[in-house]
């Protein structure tokens, strides 16, 4: 099996390491970087909660190997906050009860931050298409369709107010 | 689940990617999207001793027109096809698969190229190919050549590629006027394959259909064309009855499988619809 | 009818034993119903009733939770598991000499190496045995069969691949009736060779034959409620840290009985309870799938104890579908009968229950078929009678809850299907054929025919409110024109009752732990405050709405009270969350802690203030002088006094313990209406609107009830279409994968419109009734009457659910239906 020196930044840091060739990048961002907010619940590539951006874009991290991401700019739930400031999305999810037990959470986070990366103004049809590679368990999914758009309302006033 | 051990290699060109399958055989696999082939090593279903990674091959990912046809680079992420212009306003079949295509997060790695070099009939591109009458190109070490895509699934999950080559693109004429085309998959639920699916083009003139294509999804071994389906379609103005017609040609065609998704009874039933209600939204954007 | 129990075998009869509880101080026995949610403090205290969001979120939404599989110990080990590939099997030999073989391998456990400990078997919540590792045979596809333990998850996953077992194939035993004929015995280990497990019957048997014999009308229908999975997106795992110096063994785990867990563990290892800790960190859901013991915890606690190092132990997902506790696979003949003026006055069933290789449900000791018996529903019924029989087969031991409360939902799903029949048959529309047939208002406290005393309800307000939501006579009209047309669109109605909050410790025990369940508050001197449960919260949002009740009753701001549930260490013994009895027991609890504790205070003031106890009163947050509220102590004054200025014939601190035992279960209900548009060319069913009035009682945050309703709807809207564990004639799980086994997304979960009545639950300290699992109960009937109703003019008298395409499209095409 072939061993691969590799530099991943995450949420903007550089981390090199060298790694097996089948380390999956999910267990890369959970085991050596000890960045245990993104999560596994299958190995199928149905569930989303291990969804992080990888340049911008929301993957599945359990369906690619570390290896790949060599070069690559990925971001995970711990990097959504700045400066102590809740982005609008985690906002949107703690005020409209977005969450119950949280395991899907981070996937769901990442995968409407790219969501409204592409599409600042969805509607509420467009949010249910587009966080539908993410499973949730607890929430019936209404609350997090409101969660998203109270963020894509917060963001795009902040766009206005900037 | 955790994949078996692999030697992994990332060629920066097609000619090094070449030389690594010439090198490794039967051994290596291609990993292109990787949204089949990953899940299925990590059940070890799929053990390759090699994996060839064309990932960072530059030129392999593009949407562009050209001598009267799409060329689709193979390692086109299939969420290129959502976003792209030329496809949603032209290539309405082809917008119609994209939307459906797994799920929107898996949709950002996986690749036309991928779809389609893997030849799983339950995958939603070669039907859709094969109602387009697309051309695969393919390079190799003697170079490139062209398959047509009548001729490229030969088997479940087999195709003609040989060993050491590579699907590069994709070409699909551009619709003439008086063509439409349209996909429509039933599928148990986001993210599933299709329980049956149908991918028409049509040309209509004068109120006949002149040229129809039909491929359907998961209801063969091998992913096929419904050709007694569209001819009962040309030559004909399409009536009713002729749509049903075409329908239960499709539907005595197919040779699907029982399984979770259904019957072989719901999935032939299932199929008559589909290409039925195909045909009329093919017709509608034709006209 | 079928009768499927052998006479000649010993009958289990529900012997339940009427003594009436104390209903505590504080709880009225007079209730009306509202749809005001009371709010009495203000909004810095954050008491019952204000839409407070939650004190848990900060930490999942900025990736902050600790769950089992972030644990990360110094020199941490990892356990991989062989398992069958066959359903039934002799075991003829473990080769795992190649495995020992590899680097960064330790041991590989078989079940011989647990015999040696006597921990090849447990037993099971219901007093059944289950295998912990097999010595002789598999009875189940992907049951365990040996472990390895290695340095690294990737090591330890190579290492499975190398173990190589000899089996010999017997018999796989799938369907449960074929089951009952004992060809092939699933538990060749017990003293009497066969595959029944128990009978059961419930309700006088004579009067309800008689009430059949003079009826007018009966509908009767064979219905299975299906095997299904809770499938929680964490999966279950465990980390096992066992200290050799200090003889501790400290377990991590995916569990929502963590105190039930360490007994057991006490009890199965030999192990001195003492020297046992379970920690229960933020678990990834539960929904009744995180109660039981699976093997591969006491493996992983077995490998931590000889090897003398932590070992972690994560399923991934196929194990956790194919291996873990399953929910209901009842068999039920039901027959509901009515008299001449239509109204339902019999209810008859034989049911049979597929547990699989072991009993392992997860039921209060006396009830081996659950709270089933609560069937008669939400109707006035003289007579029921309920026979049932339940038999091993080899699939993994259940069943457990799938967010329902104890086979709350067969039973609903039952009596729901038959009224709706009913109603059909007899022509009437099935909203006022409901009305009609409701236990009323003015008659509770109801005394159902199977025993159960209903303590509260206003069903007619519930369905009521909402036919007026959703428009339901328009949308009737609209169902009438459309059928002129060829259209099909359905309405369906299901107004069920629940029954949670297990439970009087005279009738309810878990391996005979009585139901209760408890709270510790201890206020510091400052007048914050911490709280401590034997609950385990799996998202229902304990954190919040516990310090909310806390702040009801002492005025101390919900954001001032840390809520701490899950360490056996710390926290006081309970039962744990499941069969939404956390808010029943643990939430009473936490008011009567609250209460004493207010008791103290009035000393306290008393003292301060120099007057006497009698002459103050409380208001929100402090104790004050009748009729001069500027001459008072607040809450904060008196916990700083408790510790600096406290009375001299007085113990000093502010804390108290409350164990509370509850007078009675809860009775929560609802009513939902369904409207569907059916496919007639492919049989799919779109749910259009989906209206749910849930009464849980008093509301302690409206946010969070209009969430577990959301969640309940969606783990109801599942079953209903989607989810199903099938299993070919071998054995073989065919749904073991999320690809497969098929979880509702946002797309296939329509947007659920909610709304509530409140009738408090008399007995209750603060009125609340729980509402998690209220609407995954209440949801598939609703559903299914939806895609009848829009059939039934087709012939089409019932579908089983999961109610997919393919099974509309065979309905439609057997009447003749097509596109």
């Amino acid at each position: 099996m072939s061993k691969h020196s590799i530099t991943i930044s995450v949420n903007g840091t550089d981390h090199s390491a060298e790694v097996d060739s089948r380390l999956l990048l999910v267990h890369f961002i959970r085991e050596n970087l000890d960045l245990t907010g993104t999560h596994i619940g299958c190995d199928t590539t149905s569930c989303g909660a291990c969804t992080v951006l990888i340049n911008g874009r929301a993957v599945k991290s359990c369906t690619m190997f570390a290896v790949q991401a060599n070069g690559a700019e990925v971001d995970t739930v711990e990097g959504m906050a700045e400066g102590g400031q809740l982005h609008p999305l985690q906002e949107g999810f703690w005020e409209k009860h977005g969450l119950q037990c949280g395991y899907c959470t981070p996937g769901m986070l990442m995968s409407a931050k790219h969501l409204l990366s592409k599409n600042p103004n969805p509607t509420e049809d467009e949010i249910r298409w587009g966080i539908s590679g993410n499973l949730c368990r607890c929430t019936g999914y209404n609350k997090i369709v409101e969660a998203i758009q109270y963020a894509a309302e917060k963001l795009q006033q902040e766009e206005v107010a900037a | 689940m955790i994949p078996g051990e692999f030697d992994y290699h990332s060629p920066q060109t097609l000619a090094e990617a070449i030389s690594l399958l010439v090198e490794h055989g039967d051994e290596a696999k291609i990993l292109a999207g990787g949204q089949s082939l990953i899940p299925a090593m990590r059940f070890r279903l799929a053990l390759p001793g090699t994996l060839i990674d064309i990932n960072r091959i530059d030129g392999l990912s593009y949407l562009r027109e050209e001598n009267g046809h799409l060329l689709i680079g193979a390692m086109t992420r299939e969420s290129a096809l959502e976003e792209s212009d030329i496809v949603q306003s032209k290539y309405h079949l082809l917008a119609d698969a994209a939307a459906v295509i797994a799920d929107p997060l898996v949709r950002n790695l996986a690749t036309v190229g991928g779809n389609i070099a893997h030849s799983d009939p339950a995958n939603d591109h070669p039907a859709v190919m094969l109602a387009y009458g697309a051309t695969v190109m393919a390079a190799g070490p003697n170079g490139t050549r062209r398959i047509a895509i009548d001729d490229f699934f030969t088997d479940l999950f087999e195709n003609s590629l040989e060993e050491n080559e590579i699907l590069t693109e994709i070409r699909i004429p551009t619709p003439a006027a008086g063509t439409g085309g349209a996909y429509l998959k039933l599928e148990r639920k986001v993210g599933d394959y299709a329980i049956s699916a149908a991918a028409v083009q049509l040309t209509m003139s004068g109120g006949t259909c002149t040229a129809a294509r039909i491929g359907l999804t998961n209801v063969s071994p091998v992913p096929m064309r419904a050709k007694n389906a569209e001819q009962a379609l040309v030559g004909q103005t399409l009536t009713d009855d002729v749509i049903e017609a075409a329908g239960q040609a499709a539907a005595a065609e197919c040779d699907p499988s029982q399984d979770l998704r259904g019957s072989v009874a719901y999935k032939r039933d299932l199929t008559r619809v589909m290409v039925k209600r195909t045909i009329r939204k093919a017709m509608e954007r034709a006209n | 009818m079928t009768v499927y129990h052998d006479p000649n075998k010993p009958r289990h009869v529900d012997d339940r034993v009427e003594v009436k509880h104390p209903v505590p101080e504080g709880a009225s026995a007079k209730v009306e119903t509202t749809e005001q949610i009371a709010v009495t403090t203000p909004p810095e205290v954050c008491g019952m009733g204000h839409r407070m969001k939650r004190k848990e979120d900060p930490r999942f939404i900025q990736g902050r939770g600790q769950y089992v599989d972030d644990v990360k110990l110094p020199g941490m080990l990892y356990m991989d598991i062989v398992r069958s590939p066959y359903a039934h099997a002799k075991i003829l030999d473990i080769d795992a000499s190649a495995a020992l073989e590899m680097d960064g391998v330790l041991a590989v456990i078989t079940g011989k190496d647990l015999e040696a400990h006597g921990l090849h078997w447990m037993p099971t919540l219901m007093s059944d045995t289950q295998m912990v590792l097999p010595t002789e045979k598999v009875v189940y596809y992907a049951q365990e069969v040996c472990a390895v333990i290695a340095t690294d998850r990737y090591i330890a996953a190579d290492a499975v691949e190398n173990i190589f077992v000899d089996y010999d194939p017997l018999d796989a035993v799938v369907d449960p009736f074929k089951a009952l004929e004992d060809e092939t015995i699933v538990r060749t280990d017990k003293e009497v060779q066969t595959n029944r497990i128990w009978h059961w019957e419930v309700g006088d048997q004579a009067a309800t034959d008689e009430v059949f014999a003079n009826a007018k009308h009966v509908v009767k229908q064979y219905m299975h409620i299906p095997r299904i999975h809770v499938a929680s997106i964490e999966t279950c795992g465990m980390v096992a840290n066992y200290n050799p110096a200090t003889e501790k063994m400290q377990i991590y785990m995916t569990t929502q009985a963590p105190h039930a867990i360490r007994t057991v563990f006490a009890l199965v290892t030999g192990l001195p309870e003492h020297k046992i800790q379970i920690i229960s960190p933020d678990i990834g859901g539960g929904f009744g799938g995180k109660v039981p013991v699976y093997p591969g915890y006491v493996i992983g606690a077995v490998a931590s104890l000889l090897l003398g190092k932590p070992v972690k132990w994560i399923e991934d997902r196929s194990e956790n579908l194919q291996a873990d506790s399953f929910a209901r696979d009842y068999h039920l003949e039901a027959e509901l009968a009515a008299d001449e003026n239509g109204k339902l006055v019999g209810l008859r069933v034989n049911g049979l229950a597929d547990h699989g290789a072991a009993d392992a449900a997860a039921n209060p000791s006396k009830f081996p078929a659950g709270l089933f018996s609560i069937c008669s529903g939400s109707y006035d019924i003289e007579a029921t009678h309920v026979n049932f029989d339940a038999v091993y087969t080899t699939k993994p031991p259940g069943g457990v809850a799938y967010r329902c409360s104890f086979r709350v939902t067969e039973a609903v799903h039952m009596i729901e299907r038959l009224t709706d029949m009913m109603a059909h048959d007899l022509g009437i529309d099935p909203a006022e054929y409901r009305m009609q047939n409701f236990i009323q208002p003015e008659q509770f406290p109801y005394k159902s025919a199977t025993g159960w005393e209903y303590d509260s309800g206003n069903y007619p307000a519930a369905l009521k409110k909402a036919m007026d939501m959703i428009g339901y006579d328009e949308l009737r009209r609209e169902q009438a024109e459309k059928r002129e047309r060829g259209e099909l669109m359905g309405i369906g109605i299901s107004s069920f009752t629940e029954v949670v909050g297990a439970g009087p410790a005279k009738d309810y025990d878990i391996l005979g732990i009585k139901m209760f369940d408890s709270a510790e508050i201890r206020i510091h001197p400052t007048g914050k405050a911490i709280a401590r449960f034997g609950t385990k919260s799996q998202g229902q949002g304990h954190e919040t709405t516990y310090a909310q009740i806390i702040a009801q009753e002492l005025g101390i701001p919900a954001n001032d009270i840390e809520v701490e549930e899950g360490d056996t260490d710390t926290a006081p013994y309970g039962l744990g969350t499941y069969a939404s009895r956390s808010t029943p027991t643990a939430g009473a609890a936490a008011a009567m802690a609250a209460r004493k504790i207010r008791a103290k205070a009035k000393k306290i003031a008393a003292h301060l203030l120099e007057a006497s106890e009698e002459d103050l009163e409380w208001n929100v947050n402090q104790w004050q002088v009748k009729g001069s509220p500027d001459q008072a102590k607040t809450i904060q004054d008196i916990a700083f006094a408790a510790y600096t200025n406290h009375p001299d014939d007085l113990e000093a601190g502010l804390e108290a313990t409350d164990y509370y035992n509850p007078p009675n279960l809860t009775f929560p209900f609802g009513s939902y209406i369904c409207v569907v548009d059916v496919d007639k060319g492919t049989g799919e069913v779109h749910i259009r609107r989906f209206v749910a009035i849930d009464d849980c009682g008093n509301i302690i945050n409206p946010l969070v009830v209009e969430g577990q309703v959301h969640g309940g709807l969606t783990m109801g809207l599942a079953p209903a279409m989607f989810e199903e564990i099938v299993y070919d004639e071998y054995g073989t799980c065919l749904t073991g994968t999320f690809a497969d086994y098929l979880l509702p997304t946002a797309v296939e979960s329509p947007k659920w419109e909610t709304g509530h009545t409140i009738t408090p639950s008399p007995h209750h300290p603060i009125g609340a009734k729980g509402v998690g699992e209220s609407p995954t109960v209440g949801a598939p009937p609703a559903i299914a009457n939806a895609v009848v109703d829009a059939l039934w003019h087709l012939g089409v008298r019932h579908i089983d659910i999961p109610i997919t395409p393919q099974k509309v499209w065979q309905a439609l095409r057997d009447a003749g239906v097509s596109d």
